[in-house]
């Protein structure tokens, strides 16, 4: 299954179609490169750690948006979704320690609730957008506000701050490691191939890639063409909570400026690794790759004096922008327009 | 060859055009032409080449040979839309109307009046609202066309055309759509526009009306012209028989007998739906049930109702003896019963797509193998259809948009039957596609029904629904006008019932 549609010449086809599944891996091998010899520090074990740890947050979002945008969506208010989910995991924990105490209970408590809140809040945005045959756009543009205004609602304006008591138990989750692996990491990893197993092998998949092709299509042939499309939503919102789930004990806060621009770093990712927008072709492993590239960028940034670290959105912005451009594919061949 | 005072003046005139579309020739020499001041209608079956005449005519195709005379001299028309300066407009069936703005937005669209480089809005406004009167259409200048009806939308387009000075006015099927006090009010206008020397060409599969409003008829079948007549000299009776009358091939297989005693799989009673009002009909086991009619008549919109794909509003629907509605394609799937779109390009495959996604994209759950997909059972199923259906594409990993329309309904077809469905309702099986594929097409139904698979064969080509069908349901307006069995099975009956000029006693 390749993205580009018409292109007859099977030798050209060959071609592009190599150029844009191991395109991303490319890009990401090239930043490697210049980031070691930018700075040989950026290939060590505890730096390379931390890029996969930090990647982690986008990765999961992304992995869930990768379905979302297949099925031809798009899901705005992952960022504050994450802020909101964050809140008020808090002040669930913070209220349960008096009873629970500072243990295991009060954190998968507060795990437990942020799993039910994103999958309630994707539910919420996938409804309207079937049921209620609202645009994703729309949808979740509104979602977004509210999240983004609730969590400073939670906050009064300020930050909402984890039970120190709390912190102590939960600090591992984000911290701690497993075979050498942090626990986001792996994390990540689950997510990433149960993702890739769902889209890639699973009739849900196929249905997915089937709607966002074409949703009439997808229709006549008997698929339940507004519940994928929810279950799309719900299953960024899962992947929302996980993302919650490990972010909190990094820094033990929520406010309102925790998340910002999740959302759009999350789709960058997606359209990095291939996906296309318009939907009908997903790819979890391009996702993964975009979510990597985005973090190294910032990381290699940070290595070096080249290039301050304030145009990190700038670098990001040119390689999206780049990305797309190479998948478009008809590079080289100029002429279309020009009768 | 043209009857009556061939001294009026001709303002266009087609003079032995022929069409061909690639290699499939559409028109052969056919000559039809058109004076002032009358209504001249050009009738024929789907396919018979009306909208391909009528796009000659109006410069919207180029005749590979022939000539078109304008005002009595030789003339290439402009391309796409270029001949309406010349006062020759054709009006589409579906009204080339922008629906967010009004009608004075419209009418003046792409060639606005301006004052010192601002719109002038009064002067157009004035000048609209004269043409409105004129033609005695009551709706306000500033009305949206969204709110409008479809008969008041194609009174604005017929004002669109005679602002731009319209000497010839083609329209396709302007009647289809309309209601019978709207097709009198539509006709009111034409005699205005007749009155003004304007000439009014007009296509319609309804009969008793192109006898009621036209001067002169010209029939068209097969591609050739068959003749142009008084309007006085024809019974809607004898047009039916100019359009039709021709001997079906062995295009058909021979067909096997239904046991009068089958049992009934499929039986519909007094449903309705938004475009099907009181329909009811009977499906045996190993019957082939063809429903035919206009384009339009609420055929397919039957068996989107029973399928689960639109909402049934009541009546009832028996499967297999017991009462069910299906509330979802799903359900109708895992019943048995499955339509075939006749928009396979739209609605039937996922163009962008290979072939196996698409084969098992109807069937999917049975491919499914703790919880993954068993593509290895798959790619049996690929094989298999592609030797059962005879698909031949060059690469298997060619995206299907790029397959010929023949093997894309081969494709549309195996897809469908991946379920081995009980009922299949194919709804234009042979749209697009050419010959030797459709014998194929038919071959294949006829075979299915001997395997005791009841069909239904929705079809706008008379031939195919009198070669292929056991009985035939003819519809028009959403409703069931007759059923044919035996003998009353020929173009003739169906053309009466579907034009509304013969209905079955109801009971």
């Amino acid at each position: 299954m390749t993205v580009l549609a018409n292109s007859s010449l099977g030798k050209g086809k060959r071609m592009s179609f190599d150029i844009k599944t191991a395109g991303p891996a490319i890009a990401l091998i090239l930043l490697c490169i210049i980031g070691f010899l930018l700075n040989p520090a950026f290939l060590s074990e505890g730096n390379l750690t931390n890029l996969l740890t930090r990647s982690a947050f986008i990765g999961i979002i992304a992995v869930g948006a990768t379905f979302v945008i297949t099925a031809g969506g798009i899901d705005l208010s992952v960022g504050s979704m994450a802020a909101a989910i964050a809140g008020v995991m808090i002040i669930i924990m913070n209220s349960a320690v008096e009873t629970l105490g500072p243990g295991l209970a009060t954190v998968l408590l507060g795990c437990g609730c942020s799993i039910v809140l994103g999958i309630g809040a994707g539910w919420i945005n996938g409804m309207l957008t079937t049921k209620g045959k609202i645009e994703a756009f729309i949808v979740t543009l509104g979602t977004m506000g509210i999240y983004r205004s609730l969590v400073t609602y939670f906050a009064d304006g300020g930050t909402l701050s984890l039970d120190f008591a709390i912190r102590g138990t939960y600090r591992p989750v984000y911290y701690g490691s497993f075979l050498g692996l942090p626990i986001p990491v792996w994390v990540f990893i689950v997510v990433a191939v149960l993702g890739w197993f769902l889209l890639n092998r699973t009739a849900f998949g196929r249905y997915c890639t089937a709607i966002g092709s074409n949703e009439a299509v997808a229709k006549y042939s008997a698929i339940k063409v507004d519940r994928v499309k929810t279950m799309t939503y719900v299953i960024q919102g899962l992947c929302v909570s996980l993302a919650t789930i490990i972010y909190v004990p990094r820094l033990g806060s929520a406010s309102s400026s925790t998340g910002v621009l999740w959302e759009l770093e999350a789709i960058a990712a997606v359209i990095i690794g291939g996906t296309v927008l318009k939907g009908g072709y997903g790819r979890i492993g391009g996702t993964i790759l975009g979510a990597l590239i985005l973090t190294t960028i910032g990381n290699i940034l940070n290595f070096t004096d080249l290039i301050s670290n304030y145009l990190n959105g700038t670098m990001q912005g040119l390689i999206i922008i780049i990305a797309v451009w190479l998948q478009r594919g008809d590079w080289g061949k100029a002429k279309a327009k020009t009768n | 060859m043209l009857d009556g005072q061939s001294s009026t003046t001709l303002v266009l005139e087609a003079d032995r055009i022929s069409k061909s579309f690639g290699a499939v020739p559409v028109l052969f020499s056919v000559s039809m032409g058109i004076r002032a001041g009358e209504v001249h209608a050009l009738i024929g079956e789907n396919g018979a080449g009306k909208s391909t005449l009528m796009k000659i005519l109006s410069g919207f195709h180029t005749p590979t040979s022939g000539r078109i005379l304008f005002d009595g001299e030789e003339a290439i028309l402009p391309p796409d839309g270029g001949a309406e300066r010349l006062g020759i407009v054709l009006i589409h069936q579906e009204l080339n109307l922008a629906e967010q703005m009004t009608v004075e937005e419209n009418i003046y669209l792409g060639r606005e009046l301006t004052r010192n480089g601002v719109l002038d809005r009064e002067t157009m406004r004035s000048k609209v609202r004269g043409y409105l009167d004129d033609i005695g259409l009551d709706i306000s200048t500033s009305a949206r066309i969204s709110d409008l009806s479809i008969a008041e939308k194609q009174m604005v387009e017929i004002v669109k055309a005679i602002s731009r000075n319209a000497r010839v006015l083609i329209m396709d099927e302007p009647t289809a759509v309309l209601t019978e006090a709207e097709t009198a009010l539509f006709f009111r206008q034409v005699e205005k526009l007749k009155k003004t020397g304007v000439a009014v060409v007009f296509v319609s599969h309804k009969l008793s009306e192109v006898k009621q409003i036209a001067d002169r008829i010209t029939i068209l079948r097969d591609g050739q012209w068959i003749g142009t007549k008084d309007a006085d000299a024809l019974s809607p009776d004898a047009m039916a028989q100019m359009m039709v009358g021709r001997e079906l091939s062995d295009l058909y297989p021979p067909m096997h007998e239904v046991d009068v005693d089958a049992e009934l799989v499929l039986e519909v009673r007094n449903l309705y739906s938004s475009s099907v009002r009181d329909v009811s009909f009977d499906l045996r086991k190993g019957e082939i049930l063809g429903f035919s009619g206009l384009i339009g008549a609420g055929r397919t919109a039957v068996f989107e109702a029973i399928c689960g794909l639109a909402p049934i509003e009541s009546g009832q629907v028996f499967f297999e003896g017991r009462e069910t509605r299906f509330a979802s394609v799903a359900a109708a799937r895992d019943a048995g019963v499955a339509y075939l779109t006749k928009d396979r390009k739209a609605k039937g495959l996922l163009l962008d797509k290979q072939m196996r996604p698409n084969l098992t994209l109807f069937a999917l759950p049975k491919f499914v193998r703790r919880f993954g997909i068993d593509t290895k059972a798959e790619d049996k199923a690929m094989a298999r259809a592609i030797r059962r259906f005879d698909i031949r594409a060059r690469d298997p990993k060619i995206n299907v948009g790029d397959m010929s329309g023949g093997n894309q309904q081969k494709l549309l077809l195996a897809k469908i039957m991946e379920t081995d469905p009980q009922v299949v309702i194919i709804d234009e099986p042979t749209r697009g596609i050419d010959v030797g594929t459709k014998q194929q097409v038919y071959h294949f139904i006829a075979a299915l029904a001997a395997e005791g698979v009841s069909v239904v064969v929705i079809s706008s080509e008379m031939p195919e629904v009198i070669g292929v069908s056991h009985r035939v349901v003819v519809m028009r307006d959403g409703q069931v006008m007759g059923v044919l069995t035996g003998d009353d099975i020929n173009e003739n009956e169906i053309v009466r019932y579907a034009a509304g000029l013969k209905r079955e006693g109801r009971g």
